[in-house]
């Protein structure tokens, strides 16, 4: 593993180029150790069935490809431009006006123009033109073509994954290109060559098999969950069982299941678990299931069709449970799945009902065709009814800010839901400067299967922009608490504030509700749900 | 290097009716066969180029949001930049296409470093949005002003635009008292915001980075189109009646080149004639792209209507009955439900 360099060295970027130097067409890339992911494992491949599974390194001079890798790209590519309009119009019509172009957090944070959004595109369109564009073929390179080469290919895969599909570049693109498009269709390029990161193709076989990325099987499922119970009753003094796999259930819950097994999405996921036992006898009737313990979806950094064969658990779990909706927990990626894909890739579900909160009667219309809802809105529509006890001075230690995580924010447009939510829990709230938040959100720079160790500096890197703005309120307004609403934020953000912004600490927003929320018979809160000492209530027992 | 290639050829592009008409008198080429078949690639360049992009479907829903979904009433949505519904696209595509309102967004990164630690600035930066505009619709002004060249009798909005355009005429430029024709406003815009484009690609070495000589090569070109017709108007006056004359004989479908057109209309015309035929196999095709980008074209609704991807095809997948013979054991030890007895696991054999 690389080791990672000191803040003030990763700090040190240049964002201009030489005046004179060789165009980048003729200059390949150099893969640097701390910027990209190890190989995929052969016994991950072969376990989903992907081609050319191989034991590969990409340090390594030789790639192992298959004799005939060009025609396979080649057949590819073409094959992809048939069928996604996105891909060949933004093959085409990009005018290099660089309005996206210091706009992607890894440029920002490397100050490699490679890094680009434009530029990360135009490695495949320089392809693209030379092989499928009538220009390209008769005027070459002054047509900006360029010849598919092994030193293009591994160029293609290194800056392929350096794209954590945020679309923050698509936003200020006059066309509307997004480059995480791109990304996504050349990522299924690599894969038909067995060419990704062991960091997407293990959770992917994970997944597949045991129904979530760690690999948990049921029983370590339902451990943890058991686990959490205690915990949660030696800080309320309620015991707070779940429900699994129950059939006849009214509703299922998904969620990330790294909050079942990192810190601190562990209490999120105490948080959820405290949420619907204050429900439960006001009328909610959820389970959760082991078969379809895994929201996000790491086969999206693989293939539209492995997302849409690791989505099809969700559907296939609910029908067999007999539930009537939904319920989605807190993540990133998962919901920009689930908003934009889920429907089409295994829908319809019409074995489901239109959902309908049992508690306050509200319908999703806007979840009308899959069914699903989201857990923020859940909540946030039994605040605005009342219908939770809250004492949002349990968290008057916290000052928190609340980070967009570019999924939910530019896949989605979810961005007032999670703010109503916080500001009902939490006494303190600041946000970061507005060209950081909402749609201009800065990715946490781990996103799409990059959150691994050995990239470490890539993604220091490409967390810089999002750890400034963090360190901008930090320093103003003395925040303390970066809240968000995806699991992959939970695991990364933690080394990255520390990396940056030491002092700031990373949360869930059912963990604050969950921390707010008042028990009927509740033993005296004296810490929240990480143990740590509640404001006031150590004075109070002083006195 | 990108910048001398794409010059020398635009030097070629004007060099070609110089030579062709002031010296080889080749009228005929220049002034119709040319421009008809320039004419021709761009229609059926373009009508070939959209079925292309028409003919791949767009399987899956992605707008960009750039706002608050639909959600609960009592949540203020934002219906222009998050559309639910075909009236908010439509409104978003306007934006789009009239304002350049994605372009409007645009910030600069500032990046310094304050004693070894990093800060980050986002500076207004909307000269590009501005040069863009200007040149765009500069263009569309100069472009229907030149109605008046074949149309007959002269509409009278293009009468009325001309006169708006040319209101400097009152006195305020400084050309006029030498007996020279008002100045067009449009005529100066477009040269200095083609100029801004050319320069900025050549002055920011980000810009510098990524343009290839066909980002230069059609900057160019509308300069010197500019140019030619500024030079025409300004100094080389030629006779307008029979430019008319040319110009809407070949509208007419019965051409005639009129003698006595000097040279640098033939220039004039040539550039336009290699700009319009360039224009369908060149990235200058995003004036129709811009319609069809699934990420601004679309409603963000794929969580409450269906949407179908004609391709979509049957996928294997893991089911439950897999899953559980293979956990069946562990399952029913911690106590969870299962489908079938633990006498079922006996049966099926076990991968781990
Ligand atoms: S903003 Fe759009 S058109 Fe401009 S360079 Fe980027 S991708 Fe190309
Ligand atoms: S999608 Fe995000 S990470 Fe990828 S190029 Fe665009 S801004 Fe950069």
């Amino acid at each position: 593993m690389a080791t990672t360099p000191k803040p003030e060295e990763t700090a040190k970027i240049d964002h201009r180029s030489p005046l004179f130097e060789k165009g980048w067409m003729d200059k390949p890339a150099e893969p640097k150790p701390g910027i990209f992911c190890y190989g995929s494992k052969p016994k991950n491949l072969e376990y989903v069935g992907m081609p050319f599974p191989k034991e590969w390194n990409p340090a390594d001079e030789d790639w192992q490809l298959p004799e005939n890798w060009k025609e396979i790209i080649e057949e590819g590519f073409k094959d992809r431009l048939d069928r996604f309009r996105s891909l060949k119009l933004f093959m085409d019509i990009c005018v290099r006006c660089g309005a996206c172009a210091d706009k992607c957090h890894f440029f920002i944070g490397s100050g490699d123009p490679k890094n680009m959004p434009v530029l990360r595109a135009e490695l495949l369109r320089s392809v693209y033109r030379k092989k499928f564009t009538t220009g390209g073929k008769l005027l070459g390179k002054f047509g900006g073509g360029r010849e598919l080469t092994e030193d293009v290919l591994k160029e293609w895969w290194y800056y392929l994954y350096q794209c954590s599909e945020c679309r923050r570049c698509s936003l200020f693109c006059p066309y509307g290109i997004d480059t995480a498009e791109v990304t996504i269709l050349g990522r299924e390029l690599t894969n038909l060559l067995g060419l990704n990161t062991d960091w997407i193709a293990a959770p992917v076989a994970n997944c597949y098999r045991t129904g979530n990325h760690l690999g948990i099987q049921p029983h370590a499922y339902k451990d943890m969950l058991d686990f959490f119970t205690d915990e949660i009753e030696d800080i309320t003094g309620i015991r707070m069982e779940q429900d699994m796999n129950r059939k006849g259930a009214e509703i299922l819950f998904v969620t990330p299941s790294g909050d079942v097994f990192a810190d601190p999405g562990t209490y999120t996921c105490m948080g959820y678990m405290m949420l619907f036992h204050y429900l439960k006898s006001l009328g909610l009737d959820i389970t959760w299931s082991t078969y379809a313990s895994e929201g996000g979806n790491f086969g999206y950094f693989t293939s539209h069709e492995m997302a849409k064969r690791l989505n099809a658990k969700m559907y296939a779990e609910a029908k067999r449970l007999g539930v009537k909706w939904i319920l989605g927990g807190e993540c990133g990626h998962m919901w920009r799945v689930l908003n934009q894909y889920m429907d089409t890739f295994n829908g319809p579900p019409d074995f489901l009902e239109e959902p309908v909160s049992p508690l306050t009667g509200t319908k999703f219309e806007n979840a009308k065709a899959t069914k699903m809802v989201h857990l923020v809105e859940f909540t946030a529509d039994l605040i605005k009814h009342n219908k939770l006890k809250l004492d949002p001075s349990r968290n008057d230690n916290l000052v928190v800010t609340f980070h967009d995580s570019c999924n939910t924010a530019r896949g989605m447009g979810f961005f007032e839901e999670p703010r109503y939510v916080i500001k009902s829990v939490c006494n303190h709230f600041y946000e970061m400067p507005s060209e950081t938040i909402r749609e201009q959100t800065f990715c946490c720079g781990s996103g799409s299967g990059l959150n691994a160790g050995e990239d470490m500096e890539l993604r220091m890197r490409g967390g810089l922009p999002r750890a400034n703005a963090v360190k901008y309120v930090h320093e103003k307004h003395g925040v303390n608490m970066l809240s968000c609403i995806c699991a992959i934020d939970r695991a990364v953000f933690p080394d990255l504030l520390r990396y940056w912004v030491p002092g700031v600490e990373v949360t869930g927003v059912h963990e604050m509700v969950a921390n707010a929320l008042v028990f009927e018979g509740e033993q005296k809160r004296t810490t929240d749900l990480r143990g740590e000492p509640l404001p006031g209530m150590e004075d109070e027992e002083d006195v | 290097m990108s910048i001398i290639v794409s010059s020398l050829a635009v030097l070629v592009v004007v060099a070609i009716p110089w030579i062709g008409v002031g010296a080889l008198d080749l009228r005929v080429l220049f002034g119709i066969v040319i421009p008809y078949a320039a004419m021709a690639t761009f229609f059926v360049g373009i009508v070939v180029r959209v079925i292309d992009w028409g003919r791949s479907p767009v399987p899956f829903r992605i707008p960009t949001t750039a706002g608050q979904e639909w959600s609960f009433p009592w949540i203020k949505r934002n219906p222009v930049d998050n559309p639910k519904g075909l009236g908010g696209v439509i409104v978003r595509m306007l934006f789009e296409v009239l304002t350049f309102r994605s372009l409007f967004r645009n910030t600069r990164l500032e990046y310094r470093r304050v004693d070894g630690v990093p800060k980050i600035d986002y500076e207004w930066e909307k000269w590009l949005w501005l040069a863009a505009i200007l040149f765009h619709y500069s263009f569309l002004v100069i472009f229907i002003r030149h109605f008046r060249f074949f149309m007959e009798p002269v509409p009278g909005f293009v009468t009325l635009l001309q006169n708006l355009d040319g209101f400097m005429q009152m006195g305020a430029a400084p050309f006029n008292g030498f007996g020279l024709p008002g100045v067009y406003l449009t005529d100066m815009l477009l040269m200095a915001a083609v100029t801004w484009l050319l320069v900025r690609r050549i002055l920011y070495s980000q810009m510098r980075y990524i343009s290839l000589p066909s980002d230069y090569f059609p900057l160019f070109l509308i300069l010197s189109l500019g140019f030619s017709g500024m030079l025409m108007r300004y100094l080389f006056r030629v006779d307008v009646t029979k430019v008319k004359e040319l110009a809407i004989g070949l509208f007419k479908f019965s051409p005639t080149v009129p003698e006595g057109i000097g040279v640098i209309f033939f220039i004039h015309l040539f550039i336009l004639c290699v700009l319009i035929a360039y224009f369908p196999f060149s990235k200058l095709m995003h004036l129709a792209g811009v319609f069809l980008s699934p990420t601004r074209n679309l409603s963000n609704n794929s969580r409450f209507v269906r949407h179908v991807n004609p391709w979509s095809y049957p996928v294997p997948t893991h089911t439950y009955e897999e899953y559980e013979d293979e956990f069946r054991e562990h399952m029913i030890e911690a106590g969870l439900p299962v489908e079938k007895g633990a006498d079922a696991t006996a049966g099926s054999e076990e991968k781990e």
